[in-house]
């Protein structure tokens, strides 16, 4: 059912773990519906300087959220919004049709997180 | 472990039904010679899984292609038969879904239906049945265990009830079917679903027994066959297997039954003794033989399964992320859980080829498979408490 990428980052699953004084924090999901991710990271000179998640959920919900980290690590903020749920995806040479929605929360963890940074930075944001 | 979801066909089943894939292959309906020993074997198979539920008669077993079947058969086939005498059908809310879907179908059809609750256990609830009875119940329609948390319904009771507002009592058995021993007479049961696979028979084979005398209407309409009740060439091959793993499971039940508690009992002891915020879902000793059903706080069954499977392991769970719907089980929400403890449900069925050393094997690798995924999980204790 997953691609072998998708079961090695649900083995090892990187970058798994909390940033205590993160720059930015993103949470979505809802234990609920089964799926709650959080997403901290770490800005330095505009770039992500370390990302970190925690995640509960499924299989393929943990797989997204350590890609994620690895696609967003040392990016700009920039670029790091135009991560997609569509990209994180493809890095895990795909997902089964019924988790592309429900699990494949990570991207929108990463945005909230950048909006939570910029929300505390707005100064720095302005210039 | 994850035998409720398929069994191993049992060998002596398979070498009794080679002759009637081969050599026999004429149809019991003949008159010649070729149609001679399939009708007996056919008559055979009915009366071996007439002596496991000690029916009063072998003619009272209607061959199905299994229990979903045998379940639309009944839920239709007496609802639209009585409807001179009412409308009204009561069934439980931890039901298999040929049930509920079927109820739900003819409430489509101008007919009343009424799911009963269940306690924490599962119990289908004796005062609500009691209140809602009416001279216009036809109905009444429990399972003898469920598959999901294993507890076994007070069929003897329910039967009472129904019987006492003169309405017909169904018993879904396809989990509990060749487990533990069941009589209909003793019992008072009117219909019964039993499924071949669930008691190491091939799939897609299954029977209804229908009390004599209990008024119904065919599902499936055409050559007459099986009373009348069900027309279509009878799968013999698989009739025959069936009959086979019905005699074998009245064999070797008494011991079976209590091997698989016996290690049923370990399994769920170690695993909730081992592992903290765990919890047994289910009745503690009113529980199905093979049925080791649990859940852990803050993780996801799914990722439970396949950390499981990557170390050899198979098991179930009733969380939406393994169910094609994404919702998590029907039967644990009526149970009263909360869908995030639906989420942390994990499922053990166990069978006749499990052994002690594999549940211990299990016992030993879920500490750290429920301890890495909390290690993942933004979930604490503290949000168990909200």
């Amino acid at each position: 059912m997953y691609s072998e990428k998708v079961m090695e980052h649900f083995k090892n699953p990187r970058n798994m773990g909390e940033i205590k004084d993160a720059d930015g924090v993103g949470t979505v999901g809802n234990p609920v519906c089964g799926d709650l991710m959080t997403i901290y990271i770490k800005v330095k000179d505009n770039r992500l300087e370390d990302v970190k998640f925690k995640t509960f959920g499924c299989g393929a919900a943990i797989a997204t959220s350590s890609m994620l980290t690895e696609l967003a690590k040392g990016k700009t903020l920039e670029e790091a919004l135009k991560i997609t749920r569509a990209n994180v995806a493809d890095s895990l040479d795909g997902l089964p049709p019924i988790k592309m929605h429900c699990s494949n929360l990570a991207a929108d963890a990463l945005h909230a997180a950048i909006e939570d940074y910029y929300k505390k930075h707005k100064e720095e944001k302005k210039k | 472990m994850d035998n409720t979801a398929g069994k191993p066909v049992d060998p002596h089943v398979i070498e009794a039904m080679l002759p009637y894939m081969k050599a026999f292959y004429g149809n019991p309906a003949s008159l010649h010679s070729f149609g001679q020993e399939p009708r007996k074997a056919l008559e055979e198979a009915r009366a071996k899984i007439a002596g496991l539920i000690n029916a009063e008669r072998r003619e009272s077993i209607i061959f199905t292609s299994g229990a979903t079947e045998s379940n639309n058969m009944t839920i239709k086939g007496v609802a639209y038969r009585n409807k001179d005498r009412g409308t009204h059908i009561i069934t439980s809310s931890v039901e298999h879904m040929s049930i509920i879907n079927s109820c739900k179908f003819l409430k489509t059809k101008g007919f009343e239906t009424t799911f009963l609750p269940v306690d924490n256990y599962g119990f289908v609830n004796l005062e609500s049945l009691e209140k809602e009875l009416t001279d216009k119940t036809t109905l009444v329609s429990t399972m003898y265990a469920n598959g999901e948390i294993g507890t076994i319904q007070p069929i003897k009771e329910i039967s009472k009830m129904v019987h006492s507002r003169n309405a017909y009592f169904h018993v879904d058995a396809t989990a509990a079917n060749g487990q533990v021993p069941i009589d209909v007479k003793e019992e008072g049961i009117d219909l019964l679903t039993l499924s071949s696979n669930d008691m190491y028979g091939p799939k897609g084979t299954g029977a209804l027994y229908i009390k004599e005398g209990t008024r119904m209407e065919p599902l499936i309409q055409g050559g007459g066959q099986e009373r009348g009740l069900r027309s279509g060439t009878e799968n013999l091959p698989s009739i025959v297997g069936f009959g086979k793993a019905a005699e074998l499971a009245k064999a070797e039940m008494p011991s079976e039954s209590g091997r698989e508690s016996k290690i049923r009992d370990k399994l769920i002891k170690g695993l909730l003794d081992s592992i903290p915020y765990s919890f047994l879902n289910g009745h503690p000793t009113k529980r199905l033989p093979d049925n080791a059903a649990v859940r852990f706080s803050f993780i996801e069954g799914e990722s439970m399964l396949l950390s499981l499977d990557m170390l050899g392991v198979a098991a179930s769970s009733g969380s939406a992320c393994t169910a094609k719907t994404l919702q998590p089980s029907h039967v644990l929400l009526a149970t009263g859980l909360k869908h995030e403890e639906a989420h942390g449900s994990l499922l053990f069925t166990l069978g006749k080829q499990n052994t002690e050393k594999e549940v211990d094997y299990v016992i030993s690798i879920m500490p750290n498979i429920v301890k890495r995924l909390r290690a993942i999980s933004p979930l604490t204790p503290k949000e168990l408490e909200k």
